[in-house]
């Protein structure tokens, strides 16, 4: 809410500074989020008047006017279109100073002299355009300086005020606010009760008094609305963002921004029979101010006559009752409807007024009259006429029920953690308008019916804080008791996982969780995902089944930006949609592409491959101390390389997937170095075994190679497999230290070179025992496999 | 809340969702909320803790300030400045002149939330945190641009 600080200054003057004010109310939970002065630096302007206006001898579009400053007459030559005699308009005297680094000083135009400037709005920086000079009112006092005229040495302070302080929506609630911060006296403008000069009213019928318990009209006979709003007026709504429209609307608005009361004026000539405050009824409309014609639900409250709706309540007027240039005769309202019931409506439709804002959160249930009253007022010192009786409809029962709070003095040392002294809690408390009656061990407080935002003892407590100084309470460590948390060593945790894969160059990404629903149909086309109701985007539509179309797309992202080694994981949930429930599955996933290392002299250039990731996935395994449990297993995915392409299992479960993104897939992106993808699931990956020690042997190991020729389509892991089987219990290590095509080897069989590593505990093995477990190996790999010994 | 009783000391991160990007904004951003129940929890310790963390976070002695301001679910309420890690206090461009950066919100658990919980209003209280984890790293390390968490830009990545 902006608010002009002069205005709030005729209610309370604190002697504090511009900022020094705005940091206190901040402090108090009225943050203020700007502070604008209403007009730029500038010096030397006078209210003048133009005495003479005649043609310039020798410039069409000029004029020479005799300007009275109030002390002499001055020769003025000017361009305005306005320019007329008897205008009253701003005047630059000469060594003025004007926005922008402007010094007046004098002129000749064409020939003829100039003393000074008369200026429009915009010249004067106070409006961004302007068509003219700036009209000053006919009363204006010649010879005053326009920043006095004006008061425009104002500012205008932007303060959010939070959903629960409807009473601080006016002048008068941030004036009461400010007058406890700084223990001083607020004076309320002084209004007196209107003494009706006309009998007539208008019949008042409330049929939804759950929704209106309290409806305060008048009738205001035979004004001028010709008559335009007060400067001071139209300058105060201007500064707090509203414009001028007439003066019964500026009137309506100038006593919400004051008091926070929303009111309403119909043009009574409009109106049939008398008002009555109901319901819409199904199939009803209604044309609003804003021209905008409203179907309207039977959950909305209205202000109709005889005939139809006038008004969607506390919500917009509509246009056909509409005060306008011929209305002579007004219905005025100011009413309290129950904000539980408004809430949201306005919002439903699509609208947001002032008057919603402040009747949604709640507007002081007592203030209707007095709001009345001082509307009233205005009216008649501004466009005259007769006011009617002061009506009013109210039901009791249905007004909110303020019941009173316990504050008990304990629980400020409990929920605060210091002792505030009673003093200053009834101090604070009683600035509030709070009622306060001391008990055995607190307060009984009587709540204002401004305040929709105290009923419990906690809101007391709020405000005693608030008011105290959130800064000014104690400052505390916490205490708690000390107990030892197990952390079991076969629980990984992710971290882990995180600093080994950063040290074998990977990065850490963090994708979108939702995807573009083509790159996902890409990976996982038989799953449909769960869609997005309102998408950011098209490309953010839907719920990611699997890490990798995001990983995906952060690699083209880098390789786009000439990156010639990408390598990159993620964890994270995939959404996996279900037949009972959507499964959300912690997840890891690596991708890798370009070159195996960086350029260096050191080591060639190669582009990784396949087992580059697999190397690197197994790395990642063996931190669980069993890698055994995980298996690779030939597999087929629409996304990968039908050759490169595996399923992780784990202890015979399938856990992940392995391969090269397929060839079509890469181009389709347009990616043209080889990627290599995997992903897994986390939980797979995060249960280590815990070491069981086994004894050191003293005795040597007997090594023995052996190279076999079997057919291409024999996995390694699952001959390897085989001879661990047979090859005894001395066997301590199988390796595979070469894979060898081509030349010498029939094109349809590859040649494998394993290494056997034999060991006992007890003693140093003999040849014998060795050359018959390789013995065994041989005939399992001869009968099973079709191999032919290399020598 | 519901499953377990206080005392109880609950730290939270996690992803979360929105419907807005721009410079600030992003659809998808972390939040860590941290909750704390105990027989002698008050608005001292929740400043105390908040004080603390900031202050080792960002590894320097800097002004911290809690100023009134309102969430359904904690009572009193507060939204949490820290002098600005850019300027100093004096005032630019990242702190909009101000010299304080909102960097969370935190309050006492409302009584409400005990209630629907089961938890004894009168024996126990309590305090909630909750914090961007983007926005503070913006401010740790002068990122300017919430976006690049999530373009995964190695040249991005590596300076972590």
């Amino acid at each position: 809410m902006k608010i002009s600080e002069q205005w709030l200054r005729e209610w309370v003057s604190p002697a504090l500074s511009t900022e020094e004010l705005a940091h206190q109310i901040t402090m108090a939970g009225l943050e203020v989020d700007a502070i604008d002065p209403v007009a730029p630096a500038f010096s030397g302007v006078v209210v003048a008047e133009i005495l003479s206006v005649e043609p310039h001898p020798d410039a069409d579009k000029l004029r020479v006017c005799a300007v009275s400053t109030g002390q002499e007459t001055v020769q003025i030559v000017c361009g305005a279109p306005n320019v007329r005699v008897g205008l009253k308009a701003p005047l630059a005297r000469v060594g003025a100073e004007l926005p922008g680094d402007f010094t007046i000083k004098p002129a000749r135009l064409r020939g003829m002299e100039s003393m000074g400037m008369l200026c429009a709005e915009q010249e004067l920086g106070l409006s961004a355009a302007s068509a003219g000079l700036m009209e000053l009112s006919a009363d204006a006092p010649v010879g005053t300086d326009l920043r006095k005229y004006l008061c425009l040495d104002d500012n205008v302070i932007d303060i959010s005020i939070t959903p629960n302080r409807a009473d601080c929506l006016g002048i008068s609630g941030i004036a009461r606010e400010v007058g406890l911060l700084n223990n001083l006296p607020v004076k309320a403008p002084d209004f007196p009760r209107i003494v009706e000069s006309t009998a007539q009213a208008f019949a008042i019928d409330v049929n939804a008094s759950e929704a209106c318990p309290r409806y305060v009209g008048r009738i205001i006979k035979g004004i001028d609305i010709s008559r335009p709003s007060p400067l001071w007026l139209q300058e105060k709504l201007r500064r707090c963002g509203i414009r001028t429209i007439d003066a019964v609307v500026d009137v309506t608005n100038y006593v919400l921004l004051e008091l926070g009361q929303p009111m309403h004026a119909f043009d009574l000539d409009k109106l049939q029979g008398g008002i009555v405050v109901r319901m819409a009824e199904q199939g009803e409309s209604m044309e609003l101010l804003d021209g905008q014609t409203q179907a309207l639900r039977s959950d909305t409250l209205l202000i109709a006559d005889h005939k139809g709706p006038l008004a969607m309540a506390g919500i917009m007027g509509g246009r056909q009752s509409a005060v306008s240039a011929q209305t002579v005769d007004l219905f005025l309202e100011s009413a309290f409807f129950a904000p539980h019931l408004l809430a949201g409506k306005a919002r439903s439709y699509g609208l947001h007024t002032e008057s919603s804002h402040r009747f949604e959160r709640g507007v002081d249930f007592q203030l209707q009259i007095a709001a009345m009253e001082r509307a009233t007022q205005l009216l008649l010192e501004i466009v005259g006429g007769a006011a009617g009786p002061l009506q009013e409809v109210v039901s009791q029962a249905d007004l909110p029920v303020r019941p009173d709070v316990m504050l008990r003095a304990a629980r400020i040392e409990k929920v605060l953690g210091f002792d505030l002294p009673a003093g200053s809690v009834e101090r604070i408390l009683r600035g509030l308008g709070l009622g306060v009656t001391a008990t055995a061990d607190g307060w009984q407080c009587a709540v204002p019916s401004w305040r929709f935002d105290i009923s419990i003892e906690v809101d007391l407590l709020e405000e005693l804080a608030r008011v105290y100084g959130y800064n000014n309470l104690p400052v505390k460590q916490i205490r708690a008791d000390l107990q030892m948390r197990p952390q079991p060593e076969t629980a990984l945790s992710i971290r882990h996982l995180r600093r080994h894969l950063g040290a074998r160059g990977y990065r850490e990404a963090i994708t979108y969780s939702f995807v573009d629903p083509e790159l996902q149909q890409l990976f996982d086309p038989e799953l449909a995902p769960v869609a997005l109701k309102n998408p950011i985007s098209a490309e953010m539509a839907v719920m990611r089944t699997s890490l990798l179309p995001g990983l995906v797309s952060a690699v083209l992202h880098n390789v786009n930006r000439q990156q010639p080694r990408v390598r990159l994981f993620e964890s994270g949930l995939r959404f996996i949609p279900g037949d009972a429930a959507l499964r959300q599955v912690p997840t890891l996933a690596m991708v890798c592409t370009g070159q195996r290392f960086s350029e260096s002299w050191s080591t060639p250039a190669a582009q990784l491959d396949y087992f580059d990731l697999k190397g690197d996935l197994e790395s990642l395994l063996a931190l669980t101390r069993v890698p055994a449990a995980y298996g690779f297993e030939a597999a087929s995915h629409p996304a990968l390389h039908p050759g490169q392409t595996a399923r992780i299992t784990r202890k015979g479960q399938d856990v992940g997937l392995l391969g090269a993104l397929h060839p079509s897939v890469g181009a389709r992106l347009g990616l043209s170095a080889p990627l290599f993808v995997c992903e897994i699931d986390l939980d797979a990956v995060l249960e280590a075994a815990q070491t069981k020690f086994s004894e050191l042997s003293k005795f040597p190991e007997i090594r023995r190679d052996l190279a076999v020729v079997v057919d291409k389509s024999v996995t390694a892991r699952h001959l390897m497999e085989q001879v661990r089987s047979v090859a005894g219990t001395y066997l301590t290590d199988l390796t595979l230290f070469d894979v060898y095509t081509g030349k010498g080897i029939d094109p349809k069989r590859k040649s494998l070179a394993l290494g056997l590593t034999f060991r006992d505990q007890s003693r140093t093995l003999a040849d014998e025992v060795v050359n018959l477990a390789m013995g065994q190996v041989i005939d399992l790999l001869e009968k099973n496999y079709n191999a032919e010994l290399r020598s | 809340m519901e499953s377990q009783a206080p005392p109880l000391r609950v730290i939270c991160p996690g992803r979360v969702y929105r419907c807005d990007s721009d410079l600030t904004h992003s659809p998808m951003f972390h939040q860590v909320e941290g909750l704390l129940i105990d027989e002698h929890s008050s608005f001292a310790d929740l400043k105390g803790l908040i004080e603390d963390f900031l202050r080792v976070f960002f590894e320097r002695e800097l002004a911290v300030r809690f100023r009134p301001s309102y969430f359904p679910f904690t009572e009193p309420s507060a939204e949490v400045d820290i002098q600005c890690v850019n300027c100093g206090g004096s005032g630019c461009r990242v702190c909009s002149q101000t010299g304080w950066i909102e960097v969370m919100g935190c309050g006492m658990v409302h009584p409400r939330v005990f209630e629907f919980s089961g938890i004894d209003t009168e024996k126990y209280s309590g305090f909630a945190f909750g914090m961007g984890v983007e926005r503070l790293a913006m401010l740790r390390y002068g990122v300017n641009d919430l976006r690049l968490f999530f373009d995964n830009d190695l040249r991005f990545l590596e300076q972590f």
